[in-house]
């Protein structure tokens, strides 16, 4: 119990102090994508990693929440009513709570391809409906407001884009507490067991149905609340934020960062945040690298970033996690200098420069030597990465077996 | 295997600009002056990726050519270009823009797609209400809805691009001249500048020739279009002597190619069909049909300068063409404001390029009007064709060749719903 | 009005039987592996510029022959070294891995051939118009397309039902263990059917490109259609797939054709209302405008009131 207090603690504290560290206008700007990457991230992961439904159109809550903040913002400021901004991803949520009121009501009858396909259509409905009914949707410009001009919140005005941040840091731990505790109460439970086996909890009088239902409702909620956030924080949303896209990023995200785990959605948010904002200005063909990433994530790290930590449980409960680091270091440099002599020949064969400098080596896209170097580099790293797995996977399971089996 | 792999452009820019600027502090030690930065906001990756990088390497390369190779500008000072990757979205630009913001970047370059454009512009003006003294000019090239310099005009936004309105003018004007022509289809884009195009031409067309028959009004989605040939059938049976559209990219291309696979010999006029692997994939089926209304004449070059400009250009980057003069107009006049007022602050440069005469390349004057901040320039109907085409586009051979012009002052619209929040100081 | 039909008729089936040279390919693998590849419509994407690069050198119909056997090839190869990998890990992972093969493939062809769009043109031999009616005409090579489209449905039908090896596929669809003890190499056949899936697919590239233009957006544009038309034919039936590519084909063809709209309907209900409505967009909807996005309509009301499709026997 210390232990969760503690965690809960340390996760208040990073939110909180993260901006006293880095506080220019991108790095706010980044966290605050990062935010809204979380509870978004999150609300997925109770629909596929707890629930067991995969969607394909999850956007539709996000957005249609993030468009009725939006013009919440705008009857803000034309006083048709009157409540403080700070509430404005609850009207998102609302929202994304109504919408996957009406949408599950159909949808969850049935999990697996069946929910899939219907998240689908329905996603590309919305979304083609979106261009169509401009009136509410604003065409392709989308819709746009003003958070200022609200009633000040204890004097905030949310002028600046780190007020927006501690208001948005708010309610991301306020979010991630409520699905924390989703998680654990009988309705949480309940949607993994109906994950794991629907017959099984239906012959203990569940309603497979009605347990999908609950789970679908709340993940609508919480994605409404995320596309509150966005309101507030771009104040403006369009229909890119309802479309197969984004409904596919949150898919990579929650996957990357490991369903199943409470964790991994938000570790998965962070990185595809980062690879977004800062790998996207050094390379324009960071999307083939993420594809890349995503796909080798799904072949070797089935259950994400997050999986791959826990699976080192065993070992740290045992104290033999130290006996790993050196077998690590010998597979894991060679390997990555192999990605580093990959990547830069990728960007050479892309390059129509003369010469850049990558990593602090000047290549010559046109030149025999750099090709060959990295040739040469990529090949002998391959090599070494390779002779060293026989040792890593010892090394394995010698820390995860059990005392007697060591003697064996 | 002999597969054909056409490289793509490359940004590495960052690094690249590093490197740049390690050149320049080792070789000219006498002018370690701080550069004057100017960003370039556009798809640098992604599906419009190859309309922003060929725009990035005009700039690029027109900065350099103009300025930095003849000592630099206010006394010695280079022009970094800095690029910064919208991919054509407009969440993309917010995020950009704080980037922009975070690295001092006070003055953005941005030109593809509307709905970026009045992003931007809304994120503009209400960043420089909020942050007096930290001001940010928007220096939109080339995107076209009407609404930017009338109902959402800005103090902070300049547009050096004629508006789909003044290039419908043009068009009709053309259209109305051609006794061959009495009946008008017009399809589109299910967007905002599709149903200007739309509305717009058929209210022009019904003053200037009411004999004209509007036989077709069509909208399709987006880009969820397979194969127009539907699309097509319709245009046949309404016997249409015309067509008109206002699509881009990969809509532009399949509807095009479309109606000449169905042996649909008319015009098509376009605003966006050229360039940019655009006329290499019509070839020789369009030849003659396909129309382009746009600013700067292409093929004849009117003058030697210009001239040597697209060679140079060609020298240095073989895979691209001048596709739009209006950025190097755009850069030239936002120099000159600066030389004017010695002063790389948005709000004196604003105030410079209001009402500014410039004469381009070509030898055109034009005139930056100072109550809506909208561009007047010739404005030309071009044709796709091979013959009499000196500077082609794609190296495909085909180019477009001007075959109708309009004067600056003739293409002069009045201000409609302008009203500008000046700034005070 | 006759023309404008009998065109519209014309147009649908070349559309429908195009969907189904993919569509045919999705629900064969479906039925062998239980999985949705969505990455199926990028390796029709791979067949259109594959066949691209080889006819800018040895000409279409070398490309013709070339592209599918070098896709199918690919798609074996998928088969082998990642799907039968991943599908250990169940379902949801197999899915959301050919998701994420159909993101990589989009980035990888615009690495290889850029973000423009491809001159991919179709062989002058079929370069003339093959009938006109009505003053329109109908090009040889659209009749090429219908021709190929059903041959493929007539020797699919044929190897599937009537030969040995069709018999032993489905043997191996319903099950595997026996097959397997029989003595045959199921893994070895389930790449087989994953690779002539995946080049049938690439064979719609090689003879779409051509029309309906080769770009990196191309697998977007018909990605999700060709899932449609498997969920509502029913999942793993052949003619079903057969019966919805022609019906979502001709749906589409009608609905453009037609002008009808919501101002018919209001007109003929004697209502009228002001053009700044707050629902105006609704009021002006018309039928073209929605034609592209009417399968994912049927595909919702279908999945609602039949999960079945309409020839399928089993959900999941």
């Amino acid at each position: 119990m210390i232990q969760r207090v503690a965690i809960w603690l340390s996760y208040l504290g990073a939110l909180l102090l993260l901006p006293l560290f880095f506080d220019s206008v991108l790095a706010i700007s980044i966290f605050n994508q990062m935010a809204i990457a979380i509870v978004f991230a999150l609300s997925y992961n109770m629909l596929l990693g707890q629930g067991g439904m995969l969607s394909f159109g999850h956007a539709v809550y996000f957005g249609l929440g993030g468009f009725l903040a939006v013009h919440a913002l705008v009857m803000i400021e034309f006083e048709t009513v009157y409540f403080s901004v700070v509430l404005i991803p609850l009207v998102g949520g609302l929202i994304g709570l109504l919408a996957a009121v009406f949408i599950g009501s159909f949808s969850t009858h049935k999990a697996g391809t069946v929910f899939a396909m219907i998240s689908l259509g329905i996603g590309e409905l919305i979304a083609a409906s979106s261009l169509i009914f401009v009136g509410f949707f604003g065409g392709e410009a989308g819709v746009s407001g003003d958070r200022t001009y609200g009633p000040p919140f204890f004097g905030i005005e949310f002028l600046r884009d780190v007020e927006v941040y501690y208001l948005a840091a708010f309610w991301v731990f306020l979010a991630t507490l409520f699905m924390y505790l989703f998680t654990q109460t009988p309705a949480g439970r309940m949607a993994n067991a109906v994950r794991d086996n629907p017959e099984r909890a239906e012959f203990i009088g569940y309603s497979a149905r009605r347990v999908r239902y609950i789970s679908f409702c709340a993940a609508g909620f919480f994605a409404g609340v995320a596309g509150g956030l966005f309101a507030l924080n771009y104040e403006f949303i369009t229909e890119e934020n309802l479309n197969a896209a984004t409904s596919g990023r949150v898919l990579l995200m929650a996957y990357i960062g490991g369903l199943g785990y409470f964790i991994g959605p938000i570790i998965g948010a962070v990185i595809l945040t980062l690879m977004n904002s800062l790998l996207s200005n050094f390379t324009d063909l960071w999307m083939l690298y993420l594809g890349i990433l995503f796909v080798l994530t799904v072949l070797f790290l089935p259950r994400g970033f997050a999986g791959f930590i826990m699976m080192h449980q065993v070992a740290w409960i045992r104290g033999k996690l130290t006996t790993l680091a050196i077998p690590y270091l010998l597979t894991g440099i060679p390997a990555g200098v192999f990605a580093a002599a990959v990547i830069a020949m990728v960007e050479m064969s892309h390059s129509e420069s003369d010469a850049f400098n990558f990593l602090g080596l000047s290549l010559d896209p046109g030149g025999a030597l750099s090709w060959l170097l990295m040739l040469v580099l990529a090949s002998a790293s391959l090599f070494a990465t390779r002779s060293s797995l026989p040792q890593l996977r010892a090394a394995w399971e010698g820390a995860n077996s059990l005392p007697g089996d060591e003697t064996e | 295997m002999a597969l054909s792999f056409t490289i793509p452009v490359s940004i590495i820019s960052r690094l690249r600009l590093a490197l740049l600027a390690a050149l320049l502090s080792t070789a000219g030690l006498t002018s370690a002056q701080e550069p004057v930065r100017i960003a370039f906001m556009d798809p640098l990756s992604g599906a419009f990726a190859s309309i922003g990088t060929s725009g990035l390497k005009q700039a690029q390369f027109a900065a350099d050519y103009l300025f930095n190779a003849n000592g630099g500008i206010l006394g010695g000072r280079m022009i970094e270009i800095v690029p910064l990757d919208n991919k054509q979205s407009p969440t993309e630009t917010q995020i950009q823009f704080r980037r922009a913001v975070s690295d001092g970047l006070r003055i953005i370059m941005q030109g593809n797609s509307s709905a970026v454009a009045n992003t931007l512009n809304d994120t503009i003006s209400r960043h420089n209400r909020r942050n007096p003294g930290q001001e940010i000019l928007q220096i939109n090239y080339s995107a076209v809805d009407p609404v930017l310099t009338e109902d959402n005009c800005s103090f902070w936004h300049f547009r050096f691009d004629a508006h789909a309105v003044m290039k419908l003018h043009v068009l009709t004007d053309f259209i109305a001249a051609n006794p061959d022509i009495n009946s008008v289809y017009i399809i589109g884009q299910d967007y905002s500048f599709g149903q200007v195009v739309s509305d717009t031409s058929i209210q022009l067309l019904n003053e200037k020739r009411p004999d004209i028959a509007i036989v077709g009004n069509e909208f399709h989605p987006i880009g969820q279009v397979k194969d127009f040939t539907p699309y097509v059938t319709k245009i046949v049976s309404s016997g249409a002597d015309a067509v008109i559209t206002g699509n881009f990219g990969a809509d532009m291309v399949s509807l095009a190619r479309s109606i000449i696979d169905n042996g649909l010999d008319i015009p098509i006029y376009t605003f966006y069909a050229a360039y940019d692997g655009i006329t290499a994939t019509l070839g020789e089926d369009a030849r003659d049909k396909v129309h382009l209304v746009h600013n700067e004449t292409s093929n004849p070059i009117p003058t030697e300068e210009r001239k040597e400009f697209i060679r140079a250009f060609k020298a240095a980057n073989p895979n691209n063409d001048v596709t739009q003069p209006r950025i190097i107009n755009a850069l030239s006049m936002l120099v000159q404001a600066m030389e004017q007022t010695q002063s790389t602050d948005p709000y004196d440069i604003a105030l410079a390029l209001e009402d500014m005469r410039f004469t381009t390349m070509s030898g055109n004057e034009v005139w930056m009007r100072g109550d809506d901040h909208q561009i007047f320039q010739s404005l030309h109907i071009s044709v796709h064709t091979d013959e009499g085409v000196e500077f082609d586009a794609d190296n495909s051979g085909f180019g477009l060749r001007t075959i109708h012009s309009v004067s600056a002052e003739n293409s002069i619209v009045p201000v409609n719903n302008c009203r500008m929040r000046r700034p005070r100081r | 009005m006759l023309e404008v039909f009998i065109f519209a008729t014309l147009n649908g089936l070349v559309t429908g039987l195009l969907l189904f040279m993919l569509a045919s390919g999705l629900t064969l693998i479906f039925s062998m592996m239980g999985v949705l590849n969505f990455a199926h419509a990028s390796f029709y994407m791979l067949g259109a510029y594959v066949a691209y690069s080889i006819s800018v050198h040895l000409g279409f119909w070398t490309g013709l022959i070339l592209a599918p056997l070098l896709v199918g090839m690919l798609g074996a190869l998928v088969e082998r070294y990642a799907l039968r990998r991943v599908h250990q890990a169940g379902h949801v992972a197999e899915l959301v891995f050919t998701f994420g093969l159909a993101f990589l493939i989009e980035e990888a062809v615009q690495f290889f051939w850029g973000p423009d769009t491809k001159n991919y043109q179709s062989p002058d031999l079929l370069d003339f118009p093959l009938f006109t009616l009505f003053g329109q005409e109908f090009s040889a090579y659209r009749g090429f397309m219908i021709a190929i489209s059903v041959a493929i449905f007539v020797g699919l039908y044929y190897v599937l039902t009537r030969s040995r090896v069709g018999l032993i596929i489905q043997a191996a669809i319903t099950h595997p263990h026996t097959v397997a003890n029989l003595g045959h190499n199921v893994p070895l056949i389930f790449m087989g059917v994953f690779g002539v899936g995946t080049a049938l697919a690439g064979l719609a590239g090689v003879i779409a490109g051509p029309v309906l233009t080769t770009f990196p957006g191309m697998a977007l544009v018909l990605g999700s259609i060709v899932f449609v038309i498997v969920v509502i034919g029913g999942l793993g039936s052949l003619e079903g797939a057969f019966i919805a590519s022609l019906m979502i084909g001709l749906l589409q063809s009608y609905a453009i054709a037609s002008d009808l709209g919501v101002p018919d309907l209001l007109s003929w209900l004697g209502l009228e209302f002001a053009r700044d409505h707050p629902l105006n967009d609704l009021w002006t909807l018309t039928l073209p405008q929605i034609a592209p996005i009417l399968p994912f309509l049927l595909l919702v009301l279908v999945l609602i009131f039949r999960p079945t499709g309409l020839m399928g026997n089993r959900e999941q």
